[in-house]
């Protein structure tokens, strides 16, 4: 059945702003879906209010909408283009929810757009639970097993409490009907923890609605991946097995795949199961995933749950297997059958076929506890890590292994020397299931543990236990052997050991293990994703290393660049990066150059085997590089390699790599050294003629006490060589500086403490910049909203600058150009300025892409990054002027003045992070990044900009109704003026004593609430806090002195979070928030594609 | 010299390729020496059933999937009394089963049956070896087996060819026996062996099916003592063009228009019965993921397959046969090799490939009911 020709055209919803639970994969599977359909000669038009995706690049489709993903929103959108049918099954739960609200409320109708890829009978059945419990019963009764667990659906704490007594009692789980990523769910052991869990769920739940279980804790957990076309063909593109067992959200496990530990009796029971649930549930076209949990004692079949939507696991199915599935999930929704789809990488054979590996994949999760020191680290079924690494292998030992290093985390390997510690203590903590379980496995093994006792532990099925002794066995003969002959490194090679691991194991430094397994030829070899273990030829050079026999890396001629990715996302180093990686493959492959991209991180669209013309699927470590480089060398020609586009991962690798003469692109490893350290950077400073905040360098407390004394409190006290401002923190006195020199790890006599002077409410301002070694292109100069302190990733800012007049650009312009020159960019370069008095200080400076450049690129229409891998490799300013890559006259730092204003802003996760007594963690943003992700809003005026990031990020800005006051006394001047116009726009003031004693002086009226602190009143009247969780608040202005959540500040902020009430933390954030609500009174906020910005801004630029 | 403890105790091995190319290893299973043909199977699952089918008689199987002998060996899954593989290719496998129902591991359940295999090698250049030049002969040699590479190969290229071979008299039961039908005896078939997995029996019996299988040396009369209401016929090793007694068999049971169904060898035997030609494929179809489209429905179904010769017949058309007229009714969507035939005027068909799945997906097993419903039209 060929292609509908009753579609012209598509709308596509994207997730919007990375969160936890919904990421990356889904711009990967977004774009993936914008290429085919437009490829298919649809009409595509986009809404996602993510900037940092490659999919809202003005070429994936015709009109891209970066606007909010909110039902209103997307019906002007609707209203606007009159798409025939909108496709919601590529954006996650962001874009499923929209559409069923469009849906319900009648908006579908109304304009003609028929829902594609699934409908909402399909969709309800899918994700309500109690509707798909009828569905695993009617499975069952069909083909007589899978079942569901016992459960109760409650939608009041009474019923909850009600339930557990229905299920036998404790321990019980915990889900909440419609959320993402297994928001709001967990284990509860006792009433205390049911009442807040479900509590908590009850109120995330957009039905208020939540499940009840039997717990199966401790069983097997399986994912299958499926597919249907509208012929009813079915496959079952991936098993994943997770190797932590049930209880840890599938997004935070280790997992597997294919499935290591069935039989082919019990896998072809899950298919089966599988195959009858997607017929059952009735997903007409496209992709879902099933969970199954096994018991490992009788192999009784739970199916725990399923998405009717292309999810995380089908992203990282899509890269473990080599089939598409986003891709064919849109092919499939216009229409096409999977006979008719052929398979990418064979060519020859259709997708309608079942991959089958010839190889191991291991995922590993990546989690920012570190962020969060208050935060529970339970691992539970919400899921809480915000990235992951993704590592292929011929065996599991090499895959996993690979994953752990990938992972670019402190203590993430194995280590093998030193003490393991107390076998029992150890066992102990490995019941818990943690960041890092794992490792504590293993040194449990190393201290003596059984395999039984591993297993009674942690339930950890015994074929991975022993898989772990196999490692272990290898590390103690690694350790005995007299010397490392060839076959001992190369056994040691297959099971993944890194030379590093070897070096410690053997107390040699990495390079010289390097160096003799060189001498003794142990290289790895590269081999092909293909789909079809080799039963075919693969057209695609998808690679992963092994040590095995043969390579498979082809011959070619055209000069090869490498990219170096971004690795796991992580807070600070996200999805922006490989943005700009992907922008370079596309620009240097239309230069002309084969691309070459090396990245871990299955989210992502560059690691899509579409998009380079070589992908190799490695760790981002020296050793995996180098051999990858030589493996390309052998290949044929290597123009360079690009380290500064992927973040700080690559970055890091850049001298080391020149060390080993590999010839490393764009700014040298020199001038970034010169950025990095303190103190070069300073004498580049010096040169220039430009100011730093006062600043020091310190090893100990004596040092930075001596420091802070000269230039005064508050400092801004950080470690040096960090990103997104791991471990910064403003220090108001002397105690806390003791305090945070005892307790930071990261300090060392080469790894120092930076003291600055911290600069109390100056600007802070962002530039990105381009400079090919004689001309300076200013990408964009973004003015933060929040003053300086703030983490530049957490603070909201605009594009262009709304309060810097043509002074301060024609300075920022000078110093940057200074700096560019003083450290040697080629390429792209971030330098944070903070305006203070009148003075432009440096903050420091970034010789790389940073996190804002698809910010500053979308919203000055010019591609930064494209034009930076350019400058990398020879091209000038000039040249690409006139090529048309940069525009032919002015920068971003000369936008017209009908340009319009984009604000970025910033998404934290809050609210998936508990203490360990089950509170909220504070959400205060201070210097240390926090962000997950970004939203932008783009407008004419700024408010509306304003309104519409906000819209974005965190839901509509209220236009009426009643908004809470408190602020530190330093805010108190400057809340006058908002407040007095949140007044004339019909708000209703609430405030405790002290605000609303300044209010009253200054003639504005509001209500006086009780503290938190002052319980509840003498005739019931409640406290602030009680009436947020009331719902009688609808805006939240908390200003926090310091940084520590003290006092009132913490619960209502969490309380803020816990109902979802907009809560603005800063004086300047509430001005802005005014200007938006000024905005949204004065009538219809219309939206408006980036091609139409785009075609504007370029009139009038010429 | 390795002073590995997980090989220990285990002897180097060797695979020689009649063309020469030879990967070492470590002895897995028996020690000693074997010869087959070499094939590769890319299931992933079900290397239990993969090792007991009989079709696999005289093959050295190179398997794909880099972990095997994970869950161990059950007292359920085998598919026939004995593993057939005269060789096993393997590059991981697990040093201790996990599974409920393993009752041993396959390391020693391969040394009990005395079935030479060997380990560590690089399994994918050995099957994209295999995929470019063709199914060839191979020998494994453990221990004192090994020799000069150039004498092990000369050994490999004494060794018997499939091509030719007449197998399924050595690999089909000597004495009939009865799958009685569970539940319900509805229907009476008569089964020839030519090498039947335990599977298929059993998917006939659940539709209410007694069974009797039948020698592959059953004569016409033996078959009709039975008084089957369908004739069926396994799948099995061997040429087909060899299986001239099967073939005539064959047409005894289309001339007397019992209602026949066919199973892979015996799908290669209705096409010879018919007077289609059949071949050898350069690589065969081994695994459990291979598309087939059923042509009368348009739908496609992920199917396990184990053969080495194909049919030879039209696609574009119906085939008038002695027998009526004839048509292909599946096909391979990666390489448009016949699966599966039919008969327009009459009530007989089969498959290339395995409706019984073991191992393998469950999508082709309405082909039993097919069968099913021609034995009741027959009836009625």
């Amino acid at each position: 059945m060929p292609k509908r020709s009753d579609i012209q055209s598509v709308l596509v919803i994207g997730s919007g702003p990375i969160v936890i639970g919904q990421a990356a994969e889904f711009d990967y599977s977004g774009t993936q879906a914008c290429r085919v359909l437009k490829a298919e000669g649809l009409r595509v038009i986009l809404v996602n209010s993510n900037p940092a995706t490659i999919m809202t690049d003005p070429e994936i489709a015709d009109a891209t909408y970066v606007e909010p993903i909110t039902p209103e929103f997307v019906e002007k959108i609707i209203a606007k283009e009159r798409p025939d049918a909108l496709l919601p099954t590529l954006g996650g739960q962001t874009a499923l929810n929209t559409a069923i609200s469009m849906h319900e409320n009648g908006v579908l109708e109304k304009y003609g757009v028929e829902l594609i890829g699934a409908n909402v009978e399909a969709i309800n059945k899918g994700e309500d639970r109690e509707l798909f419990k009828g569905v695993v019963e009617a499975v069952k009764a069909r083909i007589g097993y899978g079942e569901s667990a016992r459960s109760v659906i409650c939608h009041s704490l009474d019923e909850v409490l009600a339930g557990v007594d229905t299920l036998g009692g404790y321990p019980v789980v915990v889900r909440p009907s419609f959320t993402m990523g297994g928001a709001g769910s967990g284990f509860a052991h006792d009433e205390g923890e049911l009442r807040r869990i479900a509590g908590q769920g009850l109120t995330l739940s957009p039905t208020t609605e939540v499940l009840l279980e039997e717990s199966i804790l401790g069983w097997k957990e399986y994912e299958l991946e499926l597919m249907r076309d509208r012929n009813d063909n079915v496959v079952v593109v991936c098993s994943i097995e997770n190797f932590d067992p049930m209880g840890v959200h599938t997004g935070d496990s280790i997992t597997v795949a294919p499935a290591m530990t069935l039989t082919d009796r019990e896998y072809q029971r899950l298919r089966d199961i599988g195959i009858a649930i997607i017929r059952e549930v009735g997903v007409d076209t496209g992709g879902c995933n099933i969970q199954f949990a096994v018991d490992p004692a009788d192999g009784r079949i739970i199916v725990i749950e399923m998405n009717p939507r292309v999810s995380r696991s089908s992203a990282l199915a899509s890269k473990a297997t080599g089939f598409p599935i986003a891709k064919i999930a849109a092919k499939l929704a216009v229409g096409y059958t999977l006979d008719e789809i052929p398979n990418d990488i064979t060519e020859k054979t259709p997708a309608s076929f079942e991959p089958t590996l010839d190889y191991v994949v291991v995922k590993a999760p990546r989690f920012a506890f570190e962020k969060f020191p208050s935060a529970d680290s339970t691992l539970t079924t919400t899921m809480k890590s915000v990235g992951e690494a993704m590592a292929i292998g011929r065996n599991f030992t090499e895959a996993l292994q690979k994953a752990l290093r990938s992972l670019e985390k402190k203590g993430s390997q194995f280590a093998f020397t030193g003490e393991p510690g107390d076998k029992d203590a150890l066992l102990a903590d490995a019941v818990r299931p943690t960041d890092g379980r794992i490792n504590t496995v293993m040194r449990a093994i190393r201290a003596g543990a059984t395999p039984e006792e591993v297993f009674d532990a942690t339930r950890i099925d015994p074929w991975f236990v022993d898989q772990l002794f196999l490692i272990k066995e290898i590390a103690d003969e690694l350790a005995a052997a007299e010397r490392l002959d060839a076959e001992l490194i190369a056994e040691a090679k297959r099971h993944g050991f890194s030379d590093a691991q070897i070096g410690e194991i053997r107390g040699l430094r990495e390079d010289v293990v390097r160096e003799v397994r060189h001498a003794l030829g142990v290289r790895p070899v590269y081999k092909t994703v293909d789909t079809c273990a080799a039963e075919f030829a693969a057209k695609t050079p998808y690679f992963y290393s092994s040590y095995d026999e043969e390579s498979e890396v082809a011959a070619r001629t055209k000069p090869a660049v490498i990219i170096l990715g971004s690795g796991p996302n992580r807070i600070g180093q996200g999805i922006e990066f490989d943005y700009s990686c992907v922008h370079a493959s596309f620009a240097l492959s239309d230069a002309g150059f084969e691309t070459v991209m090396v990245n871990c991180n299955p989210e992502t669209v560059s690691t899509d085997y579409d998009t380079s013309d070589r992908l190799y699927f490695e760790p981002l470590t020296l050793e995996d590089v180098l051999e990858i480089v030589h493996a390309e060398t052998l290949a044929g020609p290597v123009a360079g390699v690009i380290v500064q586009l992927g973040g700080q991962t690559p970055l890091g690798l850049s001298q080391a790599l020149k060390d080993n003469g590999v010839p490393v692109v764009g700014t040298p490893p020199e001038a970034i050294h010169a950025a990095e350290d303190r103190g070069a950077f300073g004498r580049v400073l010096a040169e220039a003629g430009l100011p730093a905040p006062k600043h020091g360098t310190a090893t100990t407390f004596a040092e930075a006490k001596a420091i802070a004394d000269e230039i005064g409190y508050p400092v801004l006290v950080r470690p040096s060589y960090v990103l997104g401002g791991r471990g910064m923190e403003i220090v108001y006195d002397e105690t806390r500086l003791s305090a945070y020199i005892s307790e930071s790890t990261e300090i060392s006599p080469t790894r120092p403490v930076l003291v600055d002077r911290f600069l109390d409410d100056a600007i802070e301002i962002d530039v990105d910049a381009l400079y090919d070694g004689t001309e300076l292109y200013l990408g964009g100069v973004m003015e933060h909203i929040e003053e300086a302190g703030i983490h530049s990733g957490d603070s909201a800012c605009a594009l262009p600058p709304i309060t810097l007049g043509g002074h301060d650009i024609k300075r920022l312009r000078a110093s940057t150009e200074g700096i560019a020159k003083g450290v040697g960019v080629r390429g792209l370069i971030n330098i944070q300025f903070a305006l203070s008095g009148d003075i432009l200080y440096v903050l420091e400076a970034n010789p790389r892409a940073s996190r804002t450049v698809p910010f500053a690129s979308k919203a000055t229409a010019v591609p930064l990054a494209k034009a930076a891998a350019r400058i990398s490799l020879g091209a000038t300013v000039a040249e690409l002027r006139e090529e048309g890559l940069l525009p032919r006259h002015g920068d971003g730092g000369t936008l017209p003045l009908d340009a319009p204003i984009s604000v970025k802003e910033a998404v934290m996760p809050w609210s998936r992070f508990r203490d360990i007594h089950g509170r909220g963690v504070d959400t205060v943003l201070g210097p240390e990044m926090r962000s997950t992700g970004e939203v932008m809003g783009i407008d004419s005026a700024f408010g509306t900009a304003y309104a519409k990031s906000q819209a974005g990020a965190y839901g509509p800005l209220p236009t009426k109704g009643r908004a809470f006051i408190s602020v530190a006394n330093r805010d108190k001047r400057s809340m006058i003026f908002p407040a007095r116009e949140l007044v004339a726009h019909g708000f209703e003031l609430m405030a405790t004593s002290g605000t609303a004693e300044v209010l009253k002086r200054n003639g504005i009226n509001a209500t006086l609430v009780r503290k938190q602190s002052e319980g509840e009143g003498p005739n019931g009247e409640k406290t602030i806090v009680q009436l947020i969780h009331a719902g009688e608040v609808d805006l939240i202005v908390n200003t926090p002195y310091g940084t520590g959540g003290r006092l009132d500040g913490y619960e209502i902020r969490t309380a803020a979070i816990a109902r979802s009430v907009p809560c603005l933390t800063t004086v300047q954030a509430l001005a802005a928030a005014v200007q938006g609500i000024d905005a949204l009174h004065h009538g219809d906020v219309g939206v408006r594609s980036l091609q139409e910005h785009a075609e504007r801004l370029t009139a009038a630029r010429d | 010299m390795t002073i590995s403890t997980r090989g220990a105790g285990k002897a180097p091995a060797v695979l020689v390729l009649e063309d020469g190319r030879s990967f070492r290893g470590r002895a897995y299973g028996a020690v000693g020496e074997t010869f087959g043909e070499a094939v590769f199977s890319t299931g992933m699952t079900g290397y239990q059933e993969t090792l007991t089918d009989p079709s696999y008689h005289r093959q050295v199987v190179v398997m794909t999937a880099p972990h095997v002998g994970n869950t161990g060996v059950n007292d359920e899954d085998a598919e026939s009394k004995r593993i057939w593989v005269s060789g096993y290719v393997v590059r991981d496998p697990a040093r201790l089963p996990s599974n409920w129902r393993s009752r041993r591991s396959l390391d020693e359940e391969l040394t009990s049956q005395g079935v030479v295999g060997i380990s560590g090698v690089d399994t994918r250049a050995l099957t994209r070896h295999l995929r470019e030049r063709g199914a060839m002969r191979v020998g494994i040699f453990s221990g004192n087996a090994i020799e000069d590479e150039g004498v092990l190969l000369a050994k490999v290229r004494q060794a018997p060819e499939m091509a030719g071979a007449d197998l399924a008299a050595e690999v089909a039961t000597q004495d009939a026996y009865v799958v009685p039908a569970i539940g319900t005896r509805k229907f009476t078939v008569a089964a020839i062996d030519l090498g039947i997995k335990g599977m298929t029996p059993h998917r006939m019996a659940e539709r209410g099916i007694e069974v009797h299988v039948l020698p592959a040396t059953a004569t016409l009369d033996e078959v009709y003592a039975v008084e089957p209401d369908g004739v069926f016929f396994s799948n099995g090793p061997g040429d087909p063009s060899t299986a001239e007694h099967p073939v005539s068999l064959m047409r005894g049971v289309l001339e007397r228009k019992t209602p026949l169904f066919g199973i892979c060898f015996g799908n290669q035997i209705l096409g010879r019965a018919l007077g289609f030609g059949t071949y050898k494929l350069k690589y065969g179809h081994r695994g459990i993921n291979q598309p087939v489209q059923d042509r009368t429905t348009g739908k496609v179904e992920v199917t396990a397959h184990n053969h080495g010769f194909a049919v030879d017949a039209p696609l574009d058309r119906v085939s008038d046969t002695e027998f009526g007229r004839a048509e292909v009714s599946h096909v391979c969507l990666n390489d448009q090799v016949v699966e599966g035939l039919q008969l327009l005027d009459q009530a007989a068909f089969s498959v290339q490939y395995h409706p019984e799945a073991a191992a393998g997906p469950h999508d082709a097993a309405y082909l039993f009911d097919r069968f099913v419903s021609l034995m009741e039209g027959q009836r009625a």
